[in-house]
């Protein structure tokens, strides 16, 4: 990686391959991860512990499922939607799903052009993830508004379990919280990408901390983290 | 066998990471109030901490004048009899150890010990103290709304935890749930520095095998947290749906006076799968800290290496990674398969083999060593006696056969108490009298400290010893008032009332304990910067108590481990672990 901005002494560690490697690593002094920040290994740490998180969720709802012994609604029926008189199950998932996903490409871009140190496409395309984010975000609030119409609530539903709701709400619900902070997030960094911040390495304003652009790849892991879940959303939800 | 070579490097290399920028507090309120320092965050941790704590203490005061004098209080009835018992717990696990060890001991102790500035990321340090103390406050506030706090018990068992026979169903279950979602969220903040400094923002020649088992138990108790407590968030998302939006998660179809619920179809038992997926680890997260606190304690004030601290650092690791495999041993008798029940069984016996590692190694580094009975020393020593006790006991419980008849009677009260109630505290006690001197400049008086160690000591055995015999009668736990049953003789009675009064005078000893932490801030005698002669970094601070940054212009750089006590040929009984190389070359030539 070219991107070792934070080690200041430029001293090239000779790096062993393999496990012999790790187990170097490991056994020095200072860093364990050679050449991750800080900011980096605690982001990605969180996201181990927002794992399980999401894991428990996941696994709480299947156990739910399959312990109910009421029928549980068929989710190609229920998420299907009438567009020009043709009946297309599982539409409007299939098309929130591409929209996340292609977010994912665009901010594997903006991680690309930050290291650049191209501010304007940096921005822009930060924005573009955003404003993806947004649409699916917008397309949930449509599904749960018909859903809701529909009758179901998190109570009961028409069609059988009444976890059906419960879990839909839950779930779906949990995982929008976290594209909606995804958003925010990604605009307030564009805003600093913008601004040339992390150009004349302006002090946060709580943490007096230089910035770097390192945060720009940082909001990246983030945001491929919610797109991953929303995969295993999408496969033990919807297809099940 | 040397453990750990002296000189396990060459040369120190050079450093990695360019010297941080801290944040410099601008007013008064920065400086003490909002700080950003992880020592002042870490005592603000631990008063809160210690505040919230003597309102469990006090209730544990109430319950047992109940329990011992039945009838005779008129102003305890069994409803809130339950709400104590419930609070107790949850304060005393949650709200006091876990907070205590690791946002106070952890805040405090890792940056020195690993001799780094602060904490990583020192600005989400601070959101940690705060989202905590505000989860203390909605806590505490449960006392003060319609219906009083939960009487669920501190497993919050569904589908009782949010029926209307139980105390707290309007108010308290919901600001209970609220407050633990809320103290996930701020130990999350806190626990991602504890990781990321360990792991990542350690000074020049401080391997991980140089680090302090302190730094290890708390290392490895923060990474168990961070994977323990999402399922608990879980838990208590679930259930604060079920109570508000009337969803059934956890509860089955119920009638309730007569009436059919509108639930349906929920599973309890998944509510304490979830429950206990963070309740075992949780125990170890109290514990590992406290292994790895008393090490230091006993190391430092036998003058002795740690026995085998290669050992120690995987027996922690292990006991880490065993703790989230045995968690159903909590619900052998809540209906489970067979073969279930043998699998938790053996995974919580095989736990038992790291953790006889680690007592074997305490008593090895004790024995032959040049033992000052210190009151930090004695907390230490009663802390191995009591562990083993203890443990001991977890032997019955976690055999299916065994825990069956024991299910739910005092003997279990008996045994967790022992075991991460008063082992851990004693802990916690002897910590604050070891490290007390660094944090004001001034020793605990050792009189008061002494008479502090003998009565809770002796207390924490006259009061816990008579319960295992209890619940072997079969006396039940969680009962109000056990009234007059054929099968628990009249000497039980006895038996409880004598408890009831050594629980009074330990109760009166952890006062005149605060009383010393008080007096000995304004009169106590001055202690120097490393007055009990410790090799570990953070005694070897240019100021007591350190100053913001820790270390003045130069981080430290580190030569060798932190156990070097009585080392042959040395001037002093002890080498701190910044002493250069050069000195061992001398001794080398002596010898």
């Amino acid at each position: 990686m070219a991107e070792t901005a934070l080690t200041s002494t430029g001293e090239s560690p000779a790096r062993i391959a393999g496990w012999r490697g790790i187990a170097a690593d490991w056994s020095s002094d200072q860093r364990a991860f050679k050449n991750v920040s800080w900011g980096k290994a605690m982001m990605w740490i969180f996201l181990l512990s927002d794992t399980f998180i999401f894991s428990c969720f996941l696994l709480s709802y299947m156990t739910a499922r399959m312990s109910t012994t009421v029928p549980w609604p068929n989710p190609s029926e229920v998420f299907a939607l009438e567009i020009a008189g043709h009946h297309i199950p599982l539409i409007l998932i299939a098309i929130m799903t591409f929209v996340l996903i292609s977010s994912s490409g665009t901010m594997a871009m903006a991680v690309n052009f930050g290291y650049r140190r191209d501010r304007a496409k940096t921005a822009a395309l930060m924005l573009v993830t955003a404003a993806f984010g947004a649409t699916f975000v917008g397309m949930q609030a449509f599904e749960w508004t018909k859903l809701i119409m529909e009758g179901v609530r998190p109570w009961g539903n028409p069609w059988g379990a009444a976890q059906f709701g419960s879990s839909f709400f839950m779930i779906t619900g949990f995982h929008g919280t976290h594209v909606t902070i995804g958003v925010i997030f990604l605009i307030a960094i564009a805003r600093k990408v913008w601004r040339g911040d992390f150009d004349v390495e302006r002090r946060g304003f709580f943490t007096s901390r230089k910035g770097h652009y390192e945060i720009v790849e940082i909001t990246g892991l983030y945001w491929h983290f919610v797109d991953l879940v929303w995969v295993f959303i999408f496969a033990f939800f919807y297809l099940w | 066998m040397v453990d750990v070579p002296y000189d396990a490097i060459a040369r120190v290399p050079p450093a990695e990471v360019g010297d941080v920028d801290l944040y410099h507090p601008r007013s008064w309120w920065t400086k003490y109030v909002f700080s950003q320092d992880a020592k002042v965050i870490a005592i603000q941790y631990s008063i809160t901490a210690t505040a919230i704590g003597l309102v469990a203490l006090v209730l544990s005061w109430l319950m047992r004048l109940q329990l011992g004098f039945p009838g005779t209080f008129s102003f305890i009835d069994a409803n809130q009899y339950l709400q104590f018992i419930t609070m107790h717990g949850m304060i005393m696990v949650i709200y006091l150890l876990t907070a205590l060890f690791l946002g106070g001991f952890g805040n405090y102790l890792i940056p020195l010990m690993v001799g780094a500035r602060d904490m990583v990321f020192p600005y989400v340090n601070m959101l940690s103290y705060w989202v905590y103390l505000l989860a203390v406050v909605v806590l505490a506030s449960t006392f003060f709304v319609p219906g009083g706090p939960t009487g669920a018990g501190w497993t919050l068992y569904p589908p009782q935890a949010i029926l209307s026979g139980t105390p707290g169903q309007d108010w308290g279950i919901i600001l209970m749930l609220v407050s633990l979602i809320l103290f996930i969220i701020g130990f999350t903040m806190g626990g991602l520095n504890y990781v990321v400094t360990v792991l990542q923002a350690r000074t020049r020649g401080m391997t991980l095998m140089r680090l302090p088992l302190t730094v290890w138990g708390i290392f490895t108790a923060t990474i168990m947290a961070l994977l323990a407590f999402p399922a608990l968030f879980v838990a208590a998302v679930m259930m604060l749906f079920d109570r508000i939006l009337g969803t059934s998660f956890f509860m089955p179809s119920l009638v309730e006076m007569g009436q059919l619920m509108k639930y349906g179809g929920g599973s309890p038992i998944l509510f304490q799968h979830l429950f206990w997926f963070f309740g075992h680890p949780e125990v170890y997260i109290v514990a590992l800290p406290a292994f790895g606190i008393v090490s230091d304690l006993i190391s430092t004030h036998a003058r002795k290496n740690i026995f085998g601290y290669r050992m120690m650092v995987w027996a922690i690791v292990a006991i880490g990674a065993l703790s989230f495999v045995v968690w159903a041993h909590h619900m052998y008798v809540s209906g489970m398969h067979p073969q279930f029940g043998f699998f938790f069984a053996t995974t919580t016996l095989i736990i038992a083999i790291p953790t006889a590692i680690k007592v074997y190694n305490w008593v090895l580094t004790l024995w032959r060593g040049d033992i000052h009975l210190t009151v930090p020393m004695l907390f230490a020593l009663g802390f191995i006696i009591t562990f083993v006790n203890g443990g001991l006991t977890g032997l019955f419980l976690g055999n299916v056969v065994v825990d069956v008849p024991l299910s739910d009677t005092m003997f279990v009260v008996a045994h967790f108490h022992m075991v991460m109630g008063v082992a851990p505290i004693m802990v916690v006690l002897g910590a604050i009298y070891h490290w007390y001197p660094k944090v004001t400049g001034r020793m605990l008086h050792d009189g008061l400290g002494k008479f502090h160690f003998w009565v809770t000591f002796l207390g924490a055995y006259l009061i816990f010893f008579p319960m295992h015999y209890l619940g072997l009668l079969g006396v039940p736990r969680r009962y109000h008032d056990i009234g007059e049953v054929a099968f628990i003789p009249p000497s039980a009675h006895t038996l409880n009332a004598f408890i009831t009064v050594v629980a009074l005078t330990v109760g009166f000893a952890q006062m005149v304990f605060l009383f010393n932490l008080v007096w000995s801030l304004f009169k106590g005698k001055l202690s120097g910067g490393n007055p009990w002669r410790a090799t570990t970094l953070e005694w070897q601070t240019p100021h007591t108590p350190p100053e913001h940054g820790n270390w003045g212009k130069e981080l430290p750089v580190v030569y060798r481990w932190a156990y070097d006590y009585s080392v042959p040929g040395a001037e002093q009984d002890f080498i701190p672990q910044n002493q250069p190389r050069a000195t061992r070359a001398v001794q080398g030539a002596a010898q």
